[in-house]
């Protein structure tokens, strides 16, 4: 530590912000300052707040209550122009990028410098600038290459130009190393140093702790929606930071269950995608937790769609308890007793306008009806105790999913496969962006329903989520699957360099 | 299993508490409401309105629409749209007047005007679903390719020749006051209504029209049921076709022309979001009457035709904005109710 202890001047100074959405309050009065030269680590669970921050940072949202301060002067950010403007370049999880356009257009796209102010835009300076900023990065890529060529990791380097290139004082990176390699981590953490060092604020958003306690100067914690804790990075432990971010300890947002585990239920041989993955091999028993991991895009969430019949994979096998199946469709896959709980809730899982006890029977409804015609009373009864198996929280049962908060949505959906009486539940991603209470409920649900002998299969981004549950983990990277580890041995380091496919076989 | 202390004290109602308010906020209620306005200005403005004779034959203006707005309402609820059956009447009547023309008998005719019209339904649901190309599209092609063989067949001429025993479905009546279309309409509303209401394939079009993504991923075979509805739109076409080509006795390519804007108007005008997921026949059924009303007030008071059509238009734009304008409001009163429930504590 050689850097000067002299407090620096703050730049960026946010106070008592607010954000309501329809059902949940998604900033509650947060507060958080950043420093010129220096790295504020902003941390959280998924549905903390953190996007909400950056999004009213931004100008993407209008903040209900609170103000922003640059440079000690109040500002008011309508819409993104009047941010990047004000000074905030933010390098967004999901860069959008304009393939068919060239990597110079795509740094400067909506500032394009131009001749003497004109309508006509300035192609040489444009490039010449673009050329500097890349360079300044170290990065060997050409300004007129067309981005439709360019990899994942040049073209997250990409949105790294593009908020270089604003010039702003405050650069915010929501999880910038969420799709990258180990090696291109390393070059985006010297970026991120020498952007440091230029005096810049920089708000530094990851999950992975690693990377927080090698960058960061000063934290930042929130929970639910609000501030819970910040300070200095040297004078907190990961578990510190842990503590504060699900506000209880790991044992009781993982309670693990100890279950006998059984014979095989579902083994999956040489499945293979034309695009998606390739060559899958696993099998699952009884009583166990069978994790998936790996980096968005892996194929994780292609391949159980394939096993519960939406898609269709072009070779290999399934066989249930020991007999070969041919699923073709979902119908196939529940009368085979599979019920897959998808990652996108809103979209795919729950019907939201419906009411929680139309959502809860869909999947049953033809043995809820009678000659075709539905049944209220049998309807009712299979909501009303499936409601309660989950503790579904609602004002009556006739209530439409979507005034629901997140967590409950997500039970709603749960509650309308368990209603099938499954054998074996794939959940995916079933945690994301709800509340650390539905995450325990849901936790919970998993160990009594493995505690039946029954089987699940556990899709997750989340590495303490994976490692607290699973019996097992296997590690998936572009649609193979690189590595499996029991319990015992699935480390964080384990498992999170298989799934970069980095090391792999190096 | 143990029992959880939580779930004793667990007790949530099965519906929210009964309300007459909310009933008076139904949209069927409000049709319902200016159904009978328009009767209490009709019967004033025209001393010929309030008669059953007149009022029983004024259904057959709209009797034949009617019938194809109850599938059309089924399509729309699922998010999918046919601006084709207009063109599948003219269709089916030629095919109709080519059979009469080959001495074909009356059977054999409604056959041929029901069976076209399936055929045609099936070919867009075919496109739609089969080809994955949207339906506004698919339905504008074939809103021109099935007229357009109708004038190609037909040419100028006209088939006026239809055997005796065809007229009764057009033109006959049941007790000798009210017209066979309308009973027939209404049967056929009361069969929809219960399907899309109290059955499984009810609950199941509503799921899809929700969100047909999710519908998937439940297992239901949400391109099944599209392709489904497009046939019978195009069969309840086929019908229309044969009651209409035994009303007035003849076919000319340019039957039914203009009619798909009305069927679709009726069914928005009832409540179904042209944006799919809800919607009752009830309502598309109070919403024939409202615009057959209109209609035959228009009529009594010689309202050219052209104001009709102005009419129409109008009626068209304004309930498909409301609910849209409605839905905004509602969500703005949400939030604001919430932050000022988040502002007590």
């Amino acid at each position: 530590m050689v850097r000067e202890s002299a407090p620096k001047p703050i730049i960026l100074k946010v106070d008592a912000l607010s954000k309501q959405f329809p059902g949940v309050k998604a900033l509650d009065k947060v507060s958080l300052s950043v420093r010129a030269g220096e790295v504020m680590a902003l941390v959280g669970e998924n549905g903390a707040g953190k996007s909400t921050v950056v999004k009213i940072l931004t100008g993407i949202y209008k903040p209900d209550g609170g103000h922003i301060e640059m440079n000690g002067r109040r500002v008011n950010f309508a819409k993104p122009s009047e941010s990047w403007r004000g000074g905030i370049s933010a390098i967004h999880q999901e860069t959008s990028v304009f393939e068919e356009l060239t990597v110079a257009e795509n740094i400067f796209m909506g500032h394009q410098p131009t001749k003497s102010g004109g309508p006509f835009i300035d192609w040489r300076d444009m490039h010449e600038r673009a050329q500097e900023i890349l360079k300044r990065m170290d990065v060997p890529i050409s300004t007129r290459a067309l981005v439709r060529d360019l990899n994942v990791a040049q073209r997250h380097i990409l949105g790294v130009a593009k908020a270089l290139s604003h010039d702003a004082q405050i650069v915010i990176m929501d999880e910038p190393s969420a799709s990258l390699s180990r090696r291109e981590i390393e070059h985006l953490m010297v970026i991120v140093r020498q952007l440091r060092d230029e005096g810049k604020g920089i708000i530094f958003i990851s999950h992975k702790f690693d990377e927080i306690f090698e960058i960061a100067d000063r934290y930042t914690v929130l929970r639910d929606g609000e501030l819970v804790g910040d300070g200095k990075i040297a004078d907190v432990s990961q578990d510190d930071l842990v503590k504060m971010m699900v506000g209880r300890s790991l044992d009781e947002v993982f309670p693990k269950v100890k279950v006998p585990i059984g014979d095989v239920v579902l083994a999956v041989d040489g499945l293979t995608h034309d695009t998606e993955f390739d060559d899958i091999s696993f099998t699952l028993r009884e009583g166990e937790i069978l994790g998936f991991y790996g980096l968005v895009g892996a194929g994780r969430s292609e391949l159980m769609q394939a096993i519960f019949g939406i898609s269709h994979p072009r070779s290999g096998k399934l066989t249930l308890a020991g007999q070969e199946v041919s699923i073709g469709s979902p119908v196939d896959a529940m009368r085979q007793g599979i019920a897959y709980v998808p990652e996108d809730r809103q979209h795919q899982g729950a019907i939201l306008p419906m009411s929680i006890n139309k959502n809860m029977t869909l999947p049953l409804i033809d043995q809820l009806s009678r000659h075709g015609f539905l049944s209220h009373r049998k309807q009712l009864g299979v909501t009303r105790d499936i409601g309660a198996r989950l503790k579904v929280k609602a004002a009556h049962w006739d209530q439409p999913v979507e005034v629901l908060s997140g967590g409950n949505q997500q039970k709603v959906v749960i509650g309308k496969w368990l209603a099938t009486t499954p054998r074996i539940i794939i959940l995916d991603e079933p945690t994301k962006g709800i509340d650390i209470g539905s995450k325990a409920a849901v936790h919970e649900f998993m160990g009594e329903f493995v505690a039946q002998g029954l089987a699940v299969i556990l899709v997750s981004s989340e590495l303490e989520e994976v490692r607290g549950m699973s019996d097992r983990v296997i590690v998936m990277h572009e649609g193979r699957i690189r590595g499996e580890f029991d319990r015992c041995d699935a480390t964080p380091e384990n498992i999170v360099s298989v799934a970069s496919g980095a090391e792999f076989g190096a | 299993m143990t029992i959880d202390p939580d779930t004793e004290r667990y007790s949530i109602p099965d519906k929210a508490k009964w309300s007459a308010w909310t009933i008076f906020q139904t949209w069927e209620v409000i049709l319902l409401a200016l159904l009978v306005l328009v009767f209490i200005i009709n019967s004033n403005a025209s001393p010929y309105f309030l008669n059953v004779y007149n009022l029983a034959d004024a259904t057959f203006n709209f009797s034949e629409k009617a019938i194809i707005a109850l599938p059309m309402a089924l399509v729309i609820i699922m998010r999918d749209i046919d601006i084709s059956v207009a063109s599948i009447i003219a269709l089916c009547s030629m095919l109709m007047g080519v059979g009469a023309e080959a001495g074909i008998g009356v059977p054999g005719l409604i056959t041929i005007g029901m069976v076209g019209g399936l055929v045609a339904g099936g070919f867009n649901g075919f496109l739609v679903t089969g080809l994955g190309l949207p339906a506004i599209v698919v339905t504008i092609g074939t809103f021109t390719l099935f007229r357009g063989i109708a004038y190609v067949v037909l040419g100028d001429g006209a088939v006026t020749t239809y055997p005796e025993g065809l007229r009764f479905f057009g033109q006959g009546y049941v007790f000798g006051l009210i017209p066979f279309e309308f009973i027939l309409f209404l049967v056929l509303a009361a069969i929809f209504g219960v399907i899309l209401h109290y059955t499984v394939i009810g609950c199941r079009i509503y799921a899809i029209g929700n969100n047909p993504i999710a519908a998937k991923f439940t297992g239901i075979p949400v391109d099944r049921y599209r392709f489904a509805a497009f046939c019978l739109v195009g069969l309840m076409a086929g019908l229309a076709a044969v009651l209409l080509t035994s009303r007035i006795g003849s076919t000319r390519p340019n039957i039914a022309m203009g009619w798909e804007l009305e069927i679709i108007t009726m069914v928005v005008l009832g409540g179904v979001n042209i944006l799919g997921g809800s919607g009752t026949i009830p309502g598309v059924v109070i919403a024939v009457l409202l615009v057959g009303m209109v209609t035959f007030g228009f009529g009594l008071l010689n309202v050219p035709g052209i104001i009709m059509t102005v009419f129409i238009g109008a009626l068209l734009i304004i309930t498909i904005s409301i609910p849209i304008l409605i839905q905004r409001l509602r969500d703005r009163a949400r939030v604001r109710a919430q932050q000022a429930e988040a502002g007590k504590d």
